[in-house]
């Protein structure tokens, strides 16, 4: 794996990253916007694997363990909130909460 | 030719998550991120991550999937909520756009000053195991402190409200 190796897969890591913010600020459906919270993830877990693999170091999977931790906890949160939004907003649109109240 | 397969599997997952963020069908968004997931486990193998490819399949492209198919399943698609998804994003794009732009464009023109030739080892099971247990073992506990607090906070998201709440 040589440095230009390495350099294409930070752009494709960015990449990643990028096109899951387009999708957080772009969509309105919270549904929506939790897919693309996940792509957005991934692209930091490609970055950790791809260093690790260059460096021939564990550390990149170790990083990429608890990037998969925090994902899953951040979905499950965020499914529970999408499902009580539901309830009590009657609506699925992250802009009816946007002023909160309390 | 192993990077050629990580560079090109890496090219895949970045087509279908351009196409999962842009569905207005719940369900086809959820489709094109297990294409995501699995094209990017192709490519952790090809980058010799053996055990991160096994864990996106098993726990990326199962658990969290699974869990995303359960909500999806009590949601209505109908026809007006396709067409009210599809007129907010064609509203909303261009700004969203340039910044994701501007995100990746240091990534795309900036100078990375990478000039060491090392020979990538596959990285084993074992190494990273031993990594996570010994130096990183605090990580690991802060991880599951982690998850009891999501836990915890699911719970008391996700309860019914049977008891009146307003209480003086």
């Amino acid at each position: 794996m040589t440095g230009s190796d390495l350099i294409a897969m930070m752009i494709l890591a960015a990449g990643l990253f990028a096109i899951g913010l387009f999708g957080v600020l772009a969509r309105r459906g919270i549904m929506f916007q939790l897919v693309a919270l996940e792509v957005a993830l991934s692209g930091p877990a490609l970055g950790f694997v791809a260093a690790g693999a260059y460096h021939a170091d564990p550390q990149g999977q170790g990083m990429f363990i608890l990037v998969l931790t925090l994902a899953a906890a951040e979905v499950a949160v965020g499914l529970a909130l999408f499902l009580r939004i539901r309830r009590i907003a009657g609506s699925d649109d992250s802009d009816v909460i946007s002023g909160m109240k309390g | 030719m192993s990077l050629l397969l990580a560079i090109y599997a890496g090219a895949f997952a970045l087509v279908s998550a351009a196409i999962a963020v842009t569905r207005p069908n719940a369900v086809h968004a959820l489709l094109y991120l297990v294409v995501t997931l699995l094209a990017l486990a192709v490519t952790f193998f090809a980058l010799g991550a053996a055990f991160a490819a096994v864990l996106l399949i098993m726990i990326y492209a199962g658990a969290i999937v699974v869990l995303f198919v359960f909500v999806v399943m009590t949601l209505p698609i109908s026809p007006e909520s396709m067409t009210r998804e599809r007129a907010s994003l064609r509203g909303a794009w261009p700004v969203p756009l340039l910044l994701s732009v501007l995100i990746i464009a240091p990534f795309v023109f900036g100078e990375f000053g990478i000039a060491a030739n090392t020979a990538a080892a596959p990285v084993s099971a074992q190494q990273v195991g031993r990594l996570l247990f010994g130096p990183w073992a605090l990580a690991v506990e802060l991880a599951s402190l982690l998850l009891l607090a999501g836990l915890i906070g699911v719970r008391h998201i996700g309860r019914s409200d049977r008891t009146p709440r307003s209480r003086p």
